[in-house]
């Protein structure tokens, strides 16, 4: 190109069309330049209250997904063995004629032989309400793998969990407190939220094990120990007690802190003394009576002991909380050597916190009005901020260390207010306002509610009369009872053992469960290939749903392929996960922006024909039509009670009504036209403090965002753990098992505690191991992608200095690390940002050969490692021989951050990583990928 | 060899914050993105999906672990890209005249018509921010998006180069630096802007803003913990005075 002849002003693209990312988890607003019918370039758009116009690596890199040989290219049945990845292409029909065939069949004889997972599912009210209407229980997303104690402590505690519920207050936050945050999630708000955070001089304060991404601009890094989290919040909750330096007035009114506990012993120790309404009691402070919790105008004491009317003894939650942590195993000094974190700084973190909080006050000129109609001149908050994510989730102790950071924000009154941690609508809203889960109603019958949910105690449980699980993956039975997302992870390996039952169908949509979405990758994959005596594959038929030729289709016996996001209808529905902002409700959609040139179907189209073709209740009219045409037709239409949809704006028939409202037929033409969102902003008097918000509450009603006004106080003390925990004393009908009695007493408190899970740092196994998900890669959807995979094509174990000085390791050397079931070989690399006792990588780099149209050579095979292969999908055996799943003890989230290894230098000289997996084979359609790309050539 | 202009009318760069850079790649691949459809020929991948991928990039983010001995290591990213150096020594060093830089607003180009893929001028750059392109086999280098900053197509908010206006954490800054009242000249100011290497002579228009000063926790003060003294803090005794004392706050 001659400069002299460069125009000022080329043609940039032909037209521009606004849709959604779906990149990653954060579901951002993208304009999308489409040129010839192919995407010229993608930039984030301005308007979006996700993103601002801003726009990551990974969605920058859109368009390569579209060229992916990766892509699927037309339904496939298999014609190999499981793995081969030997398929014949098969039509629609047939592909859907064997599924329904299949699936029919079962639900007539016994729908739990049906278990359908999904991955990173953005369409979860769908695929759940799915399976609801099919009738299995074994319906769980990825939840159990990846976030559940984040969610479920949360939402146990204080009506909502961060991560994409809450976000700090961006704009007032004087300090924020980042626990291992992981980048994917509110991956560009965070983002820009650090950025405000750092122009304005606030504090960044980041507790993790490694010093990379948001920790490496962090004004002050706390390199903790994994799994120690817990321990270093719990004794700032131990200084900040200490001192006295807490919210009484907050703790008061809006937490459980005045609520009396009975004393003693029996079967109602340790639940709320209530009066005869059932209605929590507190000790009024100025009559000294005890007055119903939610009465207008009860004040409580937070100190008190009282004896009840029936002779029986209570005291508040607050006196057993301070009683509790007082202790001096939670004293600073006493905590250093396990968290990694001094107790200099854990003490000056404690003041820094109440310096924070209460001498740097916000009070925002903006009168608000609780649930007892008093009006409250300002709106007073604490600039105390806190964010989490899967850093702290993924551990044994996950949920209690989740819970230690809401009582820390609660001690502080920084949940909800200025400054503080803010919640997104429809959050907050009480536990009790989630539905409980249901399980199996019979043959051709659907579940009688969702198949996820909230229990509230034993009687919520999915067991059956004998107290064994009633679900596959053994969520919400004693081994997991507080399950929220169910356990993915659990499903491959109990559907193979036939542990509590065997399955007949294993439905799989975008979960990876043959590689990185399984702990201990080996044992998934023997699981799915393994035989039973007659010579039958132990799982019978398998289906996966996925765009992409991933590690798990060549598992498949039948593969219905998937668009791609920028093909496809879609919706972010307030119903699923939201985005948006503290100030703003929003939802969102996607539409097709280039045209399908491929044999696929979106997902959601299938599983809805699928559901039409079954008859499945919903999914077919009163003529046993099928009710919906596609995705877009029942993002329009569908009602979950008469008036509230997928999606909130422009409903009603003329399009005026908003939240609830009759379907409007033009409703996803207006989002279209709207840049693909629709937004409102809450009334400034209803935005902080929605839990006891009176001008929150009728607005969310009016929204539909809660069926009634539903008032509610922050929990510090869960009583629906208490219940586990009193069963386990012995007390009510339901029983847990003997062998699972003392774990339920010891874990299950009613307060926040630790626990070590990841096992003493002596032994064998001295180092502790973990992964960090790297900023422009999502789980294994950027190793397809040239310009993504080129950040990270390989990936090396980051070993401390001073490890390395000890067994003799040089960056880049070659090392085996060992956990005590499997090992592996990987590429050191040297590190000194990182905790003493910790090594890590990034994850989700590493493929089986040729997976994901990438060549038999590829770094991603040959140097590159999971850290999967050496994590243990059960804990060690228990003295009486039991083994369990290994999960958290209440939610059975996934422990895969608990893993304990040793490493050594390797001997032999072969450059390349172990294991070596063999060669997947290409599907029809599929062909090696060009030997060289020039994206974009013709229009330059 | 070529010649560079006495004075240019004006200085376009950027201006780069390293206290706000999170090393996410967001800019990296949205500037291949733009550009690789956009000025010159396309910015090639040699084995996209094979054994060794390599592409040529205009911008790349290199990440540093600094570990001063005092105080805990950490890393440091650091993006880099052409700084249109105004004695930028890739422009003289050209055998074909392929390599200029303007004088109406200072951005150093790659004429690809002239270029003959010798590969002095990124020899001759002590930055290393040229890359021969893999495929087409001439030399590419950040335009600072020409062919989106005076381009009427777009609207006028979004003529600025794509790494501007994609990062996530608004670390990066175009505008004009010969004008002291522009605002990327004022935070230069402000945050005392560095130019990379001024060793080498090169006076890169580009300015790279230092990481702010960290504000540590354990050289905090112990904390005034007076209200404890009110009571003996043991399960006991901190019934008696919680209420009381907690109200005095």
């Amino acid at each position: 190109m001659n400069i002299d002849c460069q125009t000022k002003s080329p043609h940039v693209s032909d037209e521009v069309r606004k849709t959604t990312c779906y990149m990653c988890a954060c579901r951002c607003g993208i304009d999308v330049h489409v040129r010839d019918g192919r995407v010229r370039y993608i930039q984030g758009n301005r308007d979006h209250p996700v993103n601002r116009g801003v726009l990551c690596a990974k969605g920058s890199a859109g368009m390569l997904h579209l060229e992916s040989p990766a892509r699927l290219q037309s339904p496939l049945m298999r014609t190999g063995p499981r793995g081969a990845g030997e398929f014949r292409e098969v039509s629609w029909d047939e592909a859907l004629d064997t599924a329904c065939a299949w699936l029919g069949e079962i639900r007539s004889k016994d729908p739990r032989k049906l278990a359908f997972y999904t991955g990173r599912d953005q369409s979860q009210s769908l695929t759940a309400w799915w399976a609801q209407q099919f009738g299995t229980p074994n319906y769980a997303s990825h939840g159990g793998f990846c976030s559940v104690n984040m969610a479920a402590a949360g939402i146990y505690s204080i009506g909502g969990s961060f991560w994409e519920f809450a976000q700090p207050d961006w704009e007032r936050t004087r300090l924020l407190l980042l626990f291992g945050v992981a980048e994917d999630h509110d991956s560009n708000p965070i983002k820009l939220g650090l950025s405000a955070l750092r122009r304005r001089g606030a504090r960044i304060v980041s507790i993790n094990p490694v010093r990379t991404g948001y920790s490496a601009i962090a004004d002050t890094w706390l390199g903790v120990t994994p799994g120690a989290d817990g321990l270093l919040v719990l004794s700032l909750v131990r200084e900040l007690l200490r001192s006295g330096r807490v919210d009484s007035d907050f703790l008061r009114r809006h937490t459980n802190a005045g609520w009396l506990v009975v004393d003693g012993e029996g079967e109602s120790a340790g639940l709320f003394a209530r009066d005869e309404e059932g209605n929590p009691l507190v000790v009024d402070g100025s009559s000294g009576k005890l007055a119903n919790a939610a009465a207008p105008g009860a004040v409580p004491l937070l100190a008190a002991s009282v004896d009840m009317p029936d002779g029986s003894r209570a005291s508040t939650v607050f006196s057993r909380m301070a009683a509790k942590y007082l202790d001096n195993r939670y004293a600073p000094e006493t905590v250093a050597p396990r968290t990694g974190v001094s107790a200099s700084a854990i003490r000056g973190l404690a003041a820094e916190l109440a310096r924070t909080a209460f001498d740097e006050t916000i009070e925002l000129p903006v009168p608000w009005t609780d649930v007892h109609g008093n009006t409250h001149p300002t709106t007073v908050g604490r600039p105390v901020a806190i964010h989490a994510m899967r850093g702290i989730s993924a551990h044994g102790n996950g949920f209690q260390t989740c819970r230690s950071l809401h009582l820390l924000q609660m001690l502080l009154g920084a949940v909800d207010c200025p400054g503080g941690t803010r919640f997104k609508a429809p959050y907050p809203k009480p536990v009790e306002l989630h539905p409980r889960p249901s399980g199996f109603s019979g043959c051709d019958t659907p579940l009688a509610g969702p198949p996820l949910g909230y229990p509230l105690g034993p009687d919520d449980l999915l067991v059956d009369a004998h107290g064994n699980p009633q679900r596959l993956d053994k969520a919400y039975s004693w081994e997991a009872p507080m399950a929220g997302h169910g356990m993915l992870h659990a499903a491959i390996p109990n559907a193979a053992a036939g542990d509590p039952y065997p399955v007949d169908v294993m439905f799989l949509y975008m979960a990876n469960m043959a590689w990185n979405s399984s702990m201990n990758t080996p044992a998934a994959i023997e699981a799915l290939t393994a035989r039973g005596e007659d010579g039958a594959y132990r799982i019978p038929k398998l289906i996966v749903a996925d765009a992409f030729n991933s590690e798990t289709t060549s598992y498949a016996d039948l593969v219905l392929p998937d668009t791609t996001y920028l093909e496809r209808h879609d919706c972010i529905s307030l119903l699923d996960r939201p985005i948006g902002e503290p100030d703003l409700i929003a939802d969102a959609v996607r539409q097709p922006v280039v045209e399908l040139t491929r044999n696929v179907r979106p997902f959601q189209d299938v599983l809805i024909e699928i559901g039409g073709r079954l008859k499945l209740p919903g999914f077919v009219t009163s003529g046993d039509k099928p009710r919906w045409r596609d995705y877009a037709h029942y993002m329009v239409t569908r009602e979950v009670v008469p008036g509230i949809g997928p999606l909130a704006g422009w409903r009603g028939r003329n399009g005026d009504r908003t939240g609830r409202g009759e379907p409007n037929p033009q409703q996803l033409e207006k989002y279209v036209e709207a840049g693909c969102f629709w937004s409102q902003e809450i009334p400034s008097e209803a935005r902080f403090f929605k839990n006891l918000n009176r001008d929150y509450q009728e607005w969310a009603v009016n929204l539909g965002l809660l069926p009634r006004p539903a008032p509610f106080q922050l929990q510090i003390y869960s009583e629906p753990l208490r219940r586990f925990q009193l069963a386990a004393e012995g007390f009510g009908e339901r029983q847990p098992p003997d062998e699972l009695r003392q774990r339920i007493r010891e874990k299950f408190d009613p307060f926040p505690i630790w626990y070590d899970a990841a096992g003493d740092a002596a032994g064998d196994y001295p180092l502790h191991a973990i992964t960090q998900r790297p900023m422009a890669m999502y789980h294994s959807w950027g190793s397809h992608n040239p310009w993504l995979r080129q950040l990270h094509a390989d990936n090396s174990l980051y070993v401390p200095g001073p490890v390395c000085d000890a067994a003799q390791l040089t960056d880049g050397c070659w090392a085996w690390l060992e956990s005590p079931i499997a090992r592996i070989k990987v590429r050191v690399k040297r590190m000194e940002a990182v905790n003493g006792q910790t090594v890590w990588s990034w994850n989700a780099v590493a493929k089986r050969p040729r997976a994901w149209g990438l060549s038999q050579g590829a770094p991603e095979s040959r140097k590159s490692f999971l850290l999967n292969h050496v994590i243990s999908d059960l804990l060690p055996e228990q003295p009486d021989g039991c083994r369990w799943s290994n999960s958290d003890p209440i939610t059975g989230q996934a422990a895969w951050f608990d893993l304990r290894v040793s490493i050594r230098r390797a001997d032999d000289t072969e450059e390349c990583a172990y294991p070596q997996f063999t060669l997947q084979g290409l599907p029809p359609g599929l062909e090696d990928g060009p030997p060289e790309l020039r994206y974009g050539e013709e229009w330059t | 060899m070529t010649s560079l202009p006495d004075k240019t009318d004006s200085k376009l760069g950027l201006v780069i914050d390293l206290d706000i850079c999170v090393g996410c790649q967001a800019c990296v691949v949205n500037c291949k993105a733009w550009n690789t459809g956009g000025y010159g020929s396309a910015l090639s991948d040699s084995q996209p999906y094979g054994d060794n991928p390599e592409g040529a990039w205009l911008n790349r983010v290199h990440g540093y672990e600094v570990d001063s001995g005092s105080g805990a290591a950490t890393i440091v990213h650091f993006p880099k890209s052409c700084l249109h150096c105004d004695d930028a020594p890739c422009v003289t060093v050209c055998p074909t005249g392929a390599s200029i830089k303007r004088s109406e607003d200072g951005i150093v180009l790659v004429d690809e018509s002239k270029c003959m893929g010798c590969g002095l001028c990124a020899w001759a750059c002590p930055y290393g921010a040229r890359e021969m392109d893999p495929s087409a086999g001439v030399m590419k280098k950040c335009t600072l998006c020409v062919d989106r900053i005076y381009n009427e197509n777009l609207p006028a908010v979004d003529r600025e180069p794509a790494c501007v206006r994609t990062c996530p954490t608004n670390a990066r800054h175009f505008g004009d630096l010969s004008d002291p009242d522009s605002s990327v000249s004022k935070l230069v100011a402000e945050r005392d802007g560095q130019d990379l290497m001024p060793e080498q002579s090169t006076r890169p228009v580009n300015k790279y803003l230092m990481p702010r000063e960290r504000q540590g926790i354990d050289q905090l003060a112990e904390p005034d913990f007076s209200l404890a003294e009110l009571a003996d803090p043991t399960p006991s005794g901190v019934l008696a005075w919680i209420d009381r004392a907690l109200d005095r706050l």
